[in-house]
C-alpha cells in the first residue's frame, strides 16, 4: 500500500463534488411481526417471541400483518411517493444463521412506494431538496451474539448465541437518490435528512425511531467525482452508521478517505466499510467480488399487495402535519428565530416543550426550563429530555408557580431536582421541602432586624447613604431564609427600617 | 371380520361405524393388523403411529358413545404423506435431514383430519421433498407396488398411493407439485385428485415448489376421493395463498355422476411417441366410453404444453433452491461435523452434503443456477412466460369444454432401478401432469383398466378449470361406474394377492 497523506476536508472538496446515497431501515412499531402473531416486546427473553413461521421451521407459511402495509404507504404518501397499484414481496436469497430461513423476506424490483422527495432544513434554514428513490417492506433478521472472541466481532469466537425474538419484525427501507450538489454541505445534509426522517417517522407514530435502540439504521454510500464532471464515482458503503452525529462524520471521514486515496492515483475499491464511533473512521468489510448473488424472485407464499386507491386517499387524508411544516407553525407562535428553533430541535426538547406550552406555560418559560435545567441534567445523565421523570405538565405547574411569584428561579431549579427524585408532584415538593418563597412580612422583618443586629457597621454605612452596601445585608438575610426570601422586598425592608431611600 | 373391513371403501366403513355395527377403533386395529402383515414387504409407511392411532379411534368412539354429531369419515384410517407436519410424530418429508425431528405443530390438513375423527395410521413414503416420480428418492428405502413389488409405485407420493392399493388404508393424503398425487394413482390403479391450487391449505407441508404444490385426497374410490376433500379443503387464514371461497360441491357430483352433454376435449399433445400403446389403448377405450355416456367429444390444442416440462424443470428447481435452504443443520434435524472446531458454514455444507440425496442436490444447483444474476431472465423468466402461454391454452381450451381428458401417465409403472440414473426419462413420467399445476387447474386419476401388455393399472387424466373441482368428480364418478359395470368388480379385484 502506499503512504498517502490525509487529505483534509476543504482540500477535498476543492476538488471533489461528493455523491451520497442514504439507506436507512426503519423497525416499525408494530405490535406483531410482519408475518406472523408474535409479539414484538423490546428486551424479552431470547427466543420467548418466536412461533414456526418466524422461526422458518418446515412448512410454515407467512401471512402480511396488514398495520405493516398501512405503516409502509404512510411512510410512502409523507415521503411525497408514488404508492404502487400493484406489487409483490420477494425473496432475497442468501446463508446466515441469525436468518432462519436462509432468505430474507423483502422487496426487489416492484417496491411499495417510489420516487419521492423530502425537503430538509439545514442549521442556516436553507432548504434542501432530497429525492427519495423507494421505500420497500422486509423483514428483520434475528440476533447473533458471538462469546469468546476479544472484539464481539464473529472473528475470534468460540460460538454464537441465537435469539430469532427480533426474526421476522417488520423494517421499512427508505432509499435515496443519488444525492449531489451539497458540496461541502454534504455532512450536514446527510444528517439533517436522517433527523427529519426520524422527526417524519415520529411523527406518523410508526415507530420510535430510536436510533441507539436500533429502530432506526441508516447506512452511507459516498463516492467523489471531480468538479465538472457527470459519470459517478466508485462508491463505498458504509454500513450501520447509528447516530445522528455518526452519519455526520461518516460522511466526512469518508469523503477524506476517498481524496486521499485518488490524490494518490489510486482506485477507490467497490465494498462495505464498517464505522467506529470512537475513531469517526471506517475501516473495510465485503468486497463487491465477494458480494452475494441474492438470486431474488417473487416471493410464491404471498399474494400480491395492491393497495385500493380510495384506501390510499384516505390514508392522505389522515397524515398528520408533517415536522417541518409544524415546526414552521411553532416557530412562529412562538415568535423565535430559525437558529433558536434549530436549538429546540437538536436539544430534542420540541414535542416537550410543546406539551408544557399546551398545559398552560408561556412558550418563553416552557423553553426555558426544557432547555436550561432540565437540558443539563439529562445531560449529565445520558439521557433523552423525553426519558427524564418528569412530564410537560409539572414543569407547566413550575413554571406557573415562579409566574404567580411563589418560586423564584432559584427554588424552582430545587422544585425541579425533587421532582427528577422522585419526590412527587411540583406541588408535593414544595410542601415537603418548604420551598415557599418568604413574603410573609413577619417572617422576612425578623429576618431583617437580625440581619441589622448582627451586622452594626455594615447598617452604620448604609444610615451614612452607601445603598449599595445594603446588598451585604440581603446576603444575609437569604442565608438566614435558605433562599426562601423575596430579596427584593428584603433590600426594601433594610432600606425603610435603616430611614433611607432606595 | 377385520380383514374384510380392510377392502371396505372409506364410505362403508363409515357407515358400519356410524351403525355401531363396528368401531373405530376395531376399524383401526384391523388396518394396523394389515400392516404389521404387509408392509414389511411394501414399505408405505416410514412411520407407523400405533399408539396415537389407537388413541384417536378410541376418542371418536367415546364421542360417538356420547352422542355428538360427527364427521362423514369419523373413525376410518388413513396414510398420511410424509410432508406435513405432525406435532409430536416424526416428520422426515423422505429425507436424512429431517431425521428425528419431531414438530411442534400440526399441518393444517393434519388438524382438519382430526377435527373430522380421520384416524392417522402413520406417515407413508415418498420421494425425498417430493421430487420424483418414483418413490426411489426416498432417503428410507423405494416403495414397491403392490401389482407387481418389482416395479414403482409413482411418485412422489408412492407410500399412499401404495398403502391404498394394498389395503393398509382405504384413504390416503398427498401433494401434487408436478404429478405426485396423480401418476401413482394411474399406476397404481387408485384414484387421486390435486385440488385446484389454493384449495386445500399449505400450512405445515413441506414446501418444495410453493407455487406448485397442491395437498390432496387419495383413495380407491371416487366417493371417497370427494369425501376427504371436503374433510380437507377450505380457506386457511395461516396460507395467504388459500382460495377464500365456498368448497366446491364434490361430494354431491360425486354422488351424481354424469357425462350427458358434457363437453369434453381431448389433449392433443399429449398422446404419440413416447406413450405406451396399452396406456393409449385403454386411454381411447375410455374417450369412446365417454362418448357412450353422452359426453361430447372433441380434440383440443394445447400448443404451449409440449414447453410444460421444460418450463417446470426451471421454476420447481428454482423455488425449492429457496425452500430447502433452511435445512442448515443449525435448528433442527440432522447436524454433521459439528466438532467445535468448525465454523456454523463449514457444518451448514457438511450437514447438507450428508443430509440431501442425489435428486434433491440436482435441483437445488439446477435452481440456484436458473435465479443467478445473468441467467434470470433467460431461465425463470422465460419458464414464467411459458406458464402463462399454458394458462391462456387453458383458458381458450376450456372456453370450448367442460373437461379435458388425457393419459394420466405415459406409460404404466416401470420397474425399480429402470430409471435412476436417468433423470431426463424420470421426469417424462410427468409429462402429462405437469400442465395442471403450472395452471393451477384441478385434476383427477382414477382407473382404466389394465395395459394389455404387461397387466398393470392405467390412468385416466380429467382436467377442470380453477375452483370447478367438482366436474372431476361428476365425470370421474360416471365412468367409474360404468367400467366397473364393464369389469363387473374394482379394478383392485384384479391386484396379486401379497
Amino acid at each position: 500500500m502506499t503512504v498517502t497523506e490525509l487529505v483534509s476536508f476543504e482540500d477535498a472538496l476543492a476538488s471533489y463534488d461528493p455523491v451520497m446515497g442514504l439507506e436507512v431501515h426503519v423497525e416499525l412499531g408494530t405490535k406483531t411481526k410482519m408475518f406472523c402473531g408474535c409479539a414484538t416486546v423490546v428486551g424479552a427473553d431470547a427466543n420467548t417471541q418466536t412461533c414456526p413461521v418466524c422461526l422458518g421451521l418446515p412448512g410454515a407459511l407467512p401471512v402480511v400483518n396488514a398495520t405493516g402495509v398501512e405503516s409502509a404507504v404512510r411512510i410512502g404518501l409523507a415521503l411525497n411517493c408514488t404508492i404502487a397499484d400493484w406489487c409483490r414481496f420477494a425473496r432475497k436469497n442468501y446463508f446466515y444463521p441469525d436468518m432462519p430461513k436462509n432468505f430474507q423476506t423483502s422487496q426487489y424490483d416492484e417496491p411499495i412506494a417510489f420516487q419521492g422527495y423530502l425537503d430538509v432544513e439545514l442549521e442556516d434554514g436553507e432548504v434542501f431538496r432530497v429525492e427519495i428513490e423507494r421505500a420497500h417492506m422486509e423483514e428483520d433478521t434475528g440476533k447473533s451474539t458471538h462469546i469468546g472472541g476479544a472484539t464481539g466481532r464473529i472473528h475470534g469466537a468460540s460460538h454464537s448465541l441465537l435469539d430469532y425474538n427480533r426474526a421476522g419484525i417488520p423494517l421499512i427501507e427508505i432509499v435515496t437518490k443519488p444525492i449531489t450538489g451539497a458540496g461541502a454541505r454534504a455532512p450536514e445534509v446527510a444528517r439533517a435528512y436522517v433527523s427529519e426522517l426520524r422527526e417524519l417517522i415520529r411523527a406518523l407514530g410508526v415507530s420510535e425511531a430510536r436510533m441507539e435502540r436500533g429502530q432506526m439504521r441508516c447506512d452511507v454510500n459516498l463516492s467523489l467525482r471531480p468538479h465538472g464532471t457527470e459519470t459517478f464515482g466508485t462508491r463505498s458503503e458504509t454500513k450501520n452508521v447509528n447516530s445522528l452525529r455518526s452519519v455526520e462524520r461518516a460522511v466526512r471521514s469518508e469523503i477524506q478517505r476517498h481524496a486521499m486515496v485518488l490524490a494518490a492515483g489510486e482506485k477507490i475499491v467497490q465494498e462495505t466499510r464498517h464505522f467506529y464511533e470512537d475513531t469517526g473512521t471506517t475501516t473495510p468489510g465485503r468486497r463487491k467480488e465477494e458480494a452475494e448473488d441474492y438470486r431474488y424472485f417473487p416471493e410464491p407464499d404471498l399474494v400480491p399487495v395492491a393497495p385500493a386507491r380510495e384506501w390510499v386517499e384516505k390514508l392522505r387524508g389522515n397524515l398528520p402535519e408533517l415536522p417541518r411544516v409544524r415546526r414552521g407553525r411553532l416557530r412562529e407562535e412562538w415568535g423565535i428565530s430559525a437558529h433558536e428553533m434549530q436549538s429546540v430541535l437538536n436539544a430534542g426538547a420540541l414535542d416537550p416543550v410543546t406539551a408544557t406550552i399546551g398545559a398552560g406555560a408561556e412558550p418563553a418559560a416552557a423553553r426555558k426550563w426544557w432547555m436550561g435545567e432540565l437540558a443539563r441534567r439529562a445531560n449529565e445523565q445520558g439521557v433523552e429530555l423525553a426519558e427524564l421523570p418528569i412530564t410537560p405538565d409539572q414543569v407547566a405547574r413550575v413554571a406557573a408557580l415562579v409566574a404567580e411569584g411563589a418560586l423564584n428561579d432559584k427554588l424552582a431549579r430545587q422544585v425541579i431536582e425533587g421532582v427528577l427524585a422522585g419526590e412527587g408532584g411540583p406541588d408535593e415538593v414544595v410542601e415537603r421541602r418548604g420551598l415557599k418563597i418568604v413574603s410573609d412580612e413577619g417572617a422576612l422583618g425578623a429576618a431583617v432586624d437580625e440581619a441589622i443586629a448582627a451586622n452594626p457597621a455594615v447598617a452604620e454605612k448604609i444610615r451614612g447613604g452607601k445603598v449599595a452596601a445594603a446588598g451585604a445585608l440581603v446576603g444575609a438575610v437569604m442565608k438566614a431564609t435558605r433562599g426562601q426570601a423575596d430579596a427584593a422586598r428584603a433590600r426594601q425592608l433594610i432600606l425603610e427600617r435603616l430611614g433611607v431611600s432606595g | 371380520m377385520s380383514s374384510e373391513l380392510t377392502r371396505l371403501t372409506a364410505a362403508a366403513l363409515a357407515a358400519r361405524i356410524a351403525a355401531g355395527e363396528t368401531s373405530a377403533v376395531e376399524a383401526a386395529e384391523a388396518h394396523l393388523a394389515r400392516i404389521e402383515a404387509v408392509d414389511e414387504k411394501v414399505h408405505a409407511f416410514l412411520h407407523v403411529d400405533r399408539e396415537g392411532a389407537l388413541a384417536q379411534a378410541r376418542e371418536v368412539d367415546a364421542r360417538r358413545a356420547a352422542g355428538e354429531e360427527l364427521g362423514p369419515l369419523a373413525g376410518v384410517p388413513l396414510a398420511l404423506k410424509d410432508i406435513f407436519t405432525t406435532k409430536g410424530v416424526p416428520t422426515t418429508c423422505g429425507s436424512r435431514i429431517l431425521e428425528g425431528w419431531l414438530p411442534p405443530y400440526d399441518a393444517t390438513v393434519t388438524r382438519k383430519l382430526r377435527a373430522a375423527g380421520i384416524v392417522v395410521l402413520g406417515k407413508s413414503n415418498m420421494d425425498e421433498f417430493a421430487m420424483g416420480s418414483s418413490t426411489e428418492n426416498s432417503a428410507y428405502g423405494p416403495t414397491g407396488n403392490p401389482w407387481d413389488l418389482t416395479r414403482i409405485p409413482g411418485g412422489s407420493g408412492g407410500g399412499s398411493a401404495a398403502a391404498l392399493a394394498s389395503f393398509q388404508a382405504p384413504l390416503a393424503i398427498g401433494t401434487d407439485t408436478g404429478g405426485s398425487i396423480r401418476q401413482p394413482a394411474a399406476v397404481t390403479g387408485t384414484v387421486g385428485v390435486k385440488p385446484t391450487y389454493g384449495g386445500v391449505s399449505r400450512y405445515g407441508m413441506i414446501a418444495f415448489s410453493s407455487s406448485l404444490d397442491q395437498g390432496g385426497p387419495c383413495a380407491r374410490t371416487v366417493l371417497d376421493t370427494a369425501l376427504l376433500h371436503e374433510a380437507i379443503a377450505g380457506h386457511d387464514p395461516l396460507d395467504s395463498t388459500s382460495i377464500d371461497a365456498p368448497v366446491p360441491p364434490v361430494v354431491e357430483a360425486a354422488r351424481n355422476g354424469s357425462v350427458a352433454g358434457l363437453r369434453v376435449g381431448v389433449v392433443k399433445q399429449l398422446s404419440g411417441e413416447g406413450y405406451q400403446d396399452g396406456v393409449m389403448q385403454r386411454f381411447g377405450e375410455a374417450v369412446e366410453l365417454l362418448r357412450e355416456l353422452g359426453a361430447e367429444v372433441t380434440e383440443v390444442d394445447c400448443p404451449s404444453f409440449t414447453k410444460a416440462l421444460a418450463a417446470y424443470y426451471l421454476i420447481a428447481p428454482s423455488e425449492c433452491s429457496s425452500n430447502l435452504a433452511r435445512f442448515d443443520g443449525l435448528r433442527y434435524g440432522l447436524r454433521t461435523g459439528d466438532d467445535g472446531s468448525r465454523s456454523a458454514e463449514e457444518v451448514t455444507s457438511l450437514t447438507r452434503a450428508a443430509g440431501f440425496g442425489a435428486e434433491v442436490k440436482r435441483r437445488i444447483m439446477l435452481g440456484t443456477y436458473a435465479l443467478s444474476s445473468g441467467y434470470y431472465d433467460a431461465y425463470y423468466g422465460s419458464a414464467q412466460k411459458v406458464r402463462t402461454l399454458i394458462s391462456r391454452d387453458f383458458e381458450a381450451a376450456f372456453g370450448r369444454v367442460d373437461v379435458l381428458v388425457s393419459p394420466t401417465a405415459p406409460t404404466t409403472a416401470f420397474p425399480i432401478g429402470e430409471r435412476v440414473d436417468d433423470p431426463v426419462a424420470m421426469y417424462l413420467a410427468d409429462l402429462c401432469t405437469i400442465p395442471a399445476n403450472l395452471a393451477g387447474n384441478a385434476a383427477m386419476s382414477l382407473p382404466c383398466g389394465l395395459a394389455p401388455e404387461d397387466g398393470l393399472p392405467v390412468g385416466l387424466q380429467i382436467i377442470a378449470p380453477a375452483m370447478a373441482d367438482d366436474r372431476l368428480y361428476r365425470v370421474g364418478a360416471a365412468v367409474e361406474a360404468a367400467f366397473q359395470a364393464r369389469w363387473g368388480h374394482p379394478i383392485l379385484e384384479e391386484a396379486p394377492a401379497l
